[in-house]
């Protein structure tokens, strides 16, 4: 009875608290400019079941690509497990029953024992995955100014916590397959790995027991400490990769988004006669202030820019594509995205622990002292970042979950250009060039048809070719 | 008439304006784009691509003085307004003539008229040349003989952002390369992996910020050691490699680098003369190899 209300406040405290968390992060990703995602929900469906449940952008890498499928199926039948365990939590101790899903019969066999082997492998596997990111040298996505500090502690807590969930798994099952055989009586499921491990054990009664009820509560509170720890780490991704992945662009990616505010204007200016409809107002009516071309800020960005910043788990493959990156330059999309979020957490709701990057001399970076009035642009993001993109897509293309920083970089050009007229000045010769000629280079506008003076083709000679 | 002194037809490009005139339509309008009108080097492949146009009988024409800049590189570096404003006289021009097809050789003229013209009123249906030549072969009006061989040569075919990642245009331009009965060669970061030449999203009217080595640069040694079968310059790309084979190695003499892009025709001719390779390996557009192999190119 004691122990089913202990865990009952756990498990109201734990999800309680992760709600509050959430509803954070929510506020946050709202404070980004409205864009209409609806319709095109089979299309949506379809590539949500493909990119995230089936990971299929994933299998272009294969080797991170197969320890990561172990995790993430691993995350998903272990939680069956949990289940069970906040059935027997809540209610076991009340009514004398321990592993409530044992009905399941030969169904619960093979659940138990696949959660064995997958949970071997998850070890296995989270044992690679640290080994990649610490072996000297490391992976190189994994290195790089964005990544050093607390993102690269968040990377290896995260690992820590899996192997410690696992092996409380084992030491539950294996205690208790351990007592049942010195009973003399048969555990429902089978335990191919608790198996192996029950000699390993003390044979005796009480210590198992604690050892039990140890590895059982340990398994179960460090899900409650993980599943409140996601809203600060980039494991926050677990969750937000498939509504990320749902609220991707559909179109082209070659297509970048269009300003309809500027088409107003510029119809407007072809055509006398167009009327500009009106502003959008405040629900009292008042007037909106107007907002910026361009982004200046992460409340200037369309709010699903926003939620991909929840969604990236940090994994560079963006960066270790980038054309502009791999030649030395500035530009990492990865660290335009976790700009973003450190971003808005700095400027409005920051989870629990929240520590914004800190770059060093490498990222060239002054250190921000005036926080409240330092903006994304700027303030995390500079100028010649921006300007080291060629917009070549292939950040767009590799990354896992769909996340989009062209964009992102696109909006802060724009805002340079556009509000602040800040564009690099061999880029301004270039509008002034298209504005005066019609072209990028500096032609007159009256040569552009020479390419076709004395333009002579070679008579095909078709007898001599039809043999 | 002799095959030393093949026969020359002179070329009278057919203008959208004069065939309005005259109350009729072409079949397709080929958008030569700034490069293709400017560039000494594209305007090459302009030429060659109305070579094969007239070679096949298409009822072509183009803008002329009336084309202006699509907006493109207005838009990629921040220029909202200034694309607006090139976009919407364009379509203007377009939609007076009541344009229905559009064939062009610039992947990023493709991409805005194709992708981002539509919201601004301009909708047509829009081809790059690759597509179009791949058209013609696979409907045999464009037999690929009778001119220069390129049996045995060496090509790599560097993918042009705009036309793959952009559009997912990546059999087109091989499937045109492999009528031409050459030895392609696929650089280990192609298709969808493909590196940027350096010169989209408007660099190529700047200088690239700091770094520790050009894109182009960086480009052309992996499609030279491709060429060449370097295995061990290929080792250690960054990036992901979409084709793992040991390449064997190969003299340069007589390769190839195929591009379909203005931008990466000047990157990867630039960094062809920055490795001093220039006499051994040449850079040439689908257009101009289709109409040489074609034997009607001048």
């Amino acid at each position: 009875m004691l122990q089913s209300i202990l865990f009952l406040l756990l498990l109201v405290a734990a999800f309680g608290f992760f709600a509050w968390q959430v509803r954070k992060i929510r506020a946050n990703i709202l404070v980004g400019r409205d864009r209409d995602m609806s319709g095109n929900a089979a299309e949506r469906f379809q590539k949500t079941l493909l990119v995230a449940f089936g990971q299929q952008k994933m299998f272009k890498r294969m080797t991170p690509a197969l320890l990561h499928l172990v995790v993430y199926v691993g995350f998903l039948v272990i939680n069956i497990e949990v289940i069970e365990i906040v059935i027997d939590g809540l209610f076991g101790s009340i009514f004398g029953f321990h592993r409530a899903l044992k009905f399941l019969g030969p169904v619960y066999d093979v659940l138990m024992a696949t959660n064995e082997i997958l949970a071997a492998l998850v070890i296995v596997a989270v044992v690679a995955f640290w080994w990649r990111r610490n072996s000297n040298p490391p992976l190189k996505r994994f290195t790089g100014p964005e990544l050093r500090l607390w993102p690269k502690m968040d990377a290896n807590i995260i690992l820590y916590v899996e192997v410690v969930l696992m092996v409380a798994l084992f030491f539950m099952n294996t205690a208790d397959l351990k007592l049942h055989q010195m009973e003399g009586q048969d555990l429902p499921g089978t335990f191919p790995i608790s198996n192996l491990l029950v000699g390993l054990l003390p044979t005796n009664v009480a210590t198992l027991e604690v050892l039990e009820r140890l590895g059982w509560w340990l398994h179960i509170i460090g899900i409650f400490l993980f599943l409140n720890y996601l809203p600060s780490s980039k494991h926050f991704h677990i969750i937000m990769a498939f509504p990320g992945v749902w609220y991707s662009r559909l179109v082209p990616q070659g297509q970048f988004s269009n300003v309809e505010s500027i088409t107003h204007e510029v119809k407007a200016m072809m055509d006398p006669s167009f009327v500009v409809p009106p502003a959008p107002t405040a629900p009292d009516g008042s007037a909106l202030a107007p907002t910026p071309f361009g982004a200046k800020d992460v409340d200037d960005l369309p709010w699903t820019n926003l939620m991909a910043a929840y969604s990236c788990t940090e994994c560079g493959r963006c960066t270790s594509v980038c054309p502009a990156n791999l030649t030395g330059k500035l530009l990492s999309p990865r660290k335009i995205i976790m700009d973003t979020r450190d971003r808005m957490e700095e400027k409005y709701n920051s989870p629990l622990i929240f520590r914004p990057n800190v770059y060093g001399a490498e990222a060239k970076h002054e250190p921000i002292t005036d926080l409240a009035n330092a903006t994304l642009l700027r303030g995390k993001v500079t100028p010649e970042e921006l300007w080291a993109c060629t917009t070549c897509n292939a950040c767009v293309e590799s990354c896992p979950v769909n996340i989009n920083p062209l964009e992102s970089i696109i909006e802060m050009r724009r805002f340079l250009v556009l509000e602040e007229s800040a564009a690099p000045n061999s880029l301004n010769v270039m509008f002034s060039n298209i504005e005066n000629n019609g072209a990028p280079w500096a032609f007159s506008p009256s040569d552009r048809f020479n390419w076709a003076d004395d333009l002579y083709a070679t008579e095909k000679q078709t007898a001599a070719v039809v043999a | 008439m002799t095959p030393e002194t093949p026969a020359k037809k002179q070329i009278n490009v057919p203008v959208m304006a004069d065939l309005a005139a005259r109350n009729e339509a072409p079949e397709i309008l080929f958008w030569v784009g700034c490069a293709g009108a400017f560039d000494d080097r594209y305007k090459r492949v302009t030429r060659a691509f109305v070579r094969i146009l007239e070679h096949v009988g298409t009822k072509y024409a183009v803008l002329g003085l009336e084309e202006s800049c699509t907006g493109d590189p207005a838009k990629r570096a921040g220029n909202e307004f200034l694309f607006q404003m090139q976009a919407m006289t364009n379509i203007t021009t377009l939609n007076g003539y009541g344009i229905k097809k559009i064939v062009t050789a610039c992947p990023h003229c493709f991409n805005t008229i194709k992708n981002e013209y539509p919201a601004l009123g301009g909708d047509y249906e829009v081809i790059h040349h690759s597509t179009y030549l791949q058209q013609l072969i696979n409907e045999g009006k464009v037999g690929v003989t009778g001119g220069e061989s390129f049996k045995g040569r060496r090509i790599t075919f560097h993918d042009s952002c705009y036309l793959g990642r952009a559009n997912n245009i990546y059999e087109a331009p091989r499937d045109v390369l492999a009528a031409l009965d050459a030895d392609l060669v696929e650089m280990k970061r192609s298709r969808a992996n493909g590196l940027c030449c350096g010169a989209g999203g408007a660099q190529m009217w700047k200088e690239a910020e700091p770094g520790k080595k050009e894109i182009n640069i960086e480009r052309t040694e992996e499609a030279l050691a491709t060429l060449a079968g370097k295995a061990e310059a290929l080792a250690n790309l960054g990036g992901v490699e979409t084709e793992t084979s040991t390449p064997s190695a190969h003299d340069l003499q007589g390769s190839i680098i195929a591009v379909s892009c203005p931008f990466c025709m000047t990157m990867m001719s630039d960094g062809v003369k920055n490795k001093e390779q220039e006499s051994k390996v040449q850079v040439f557009d689908l257009a101009e190899l289709v109409a040489s192999a074609e034997g009607i190119n001048a």
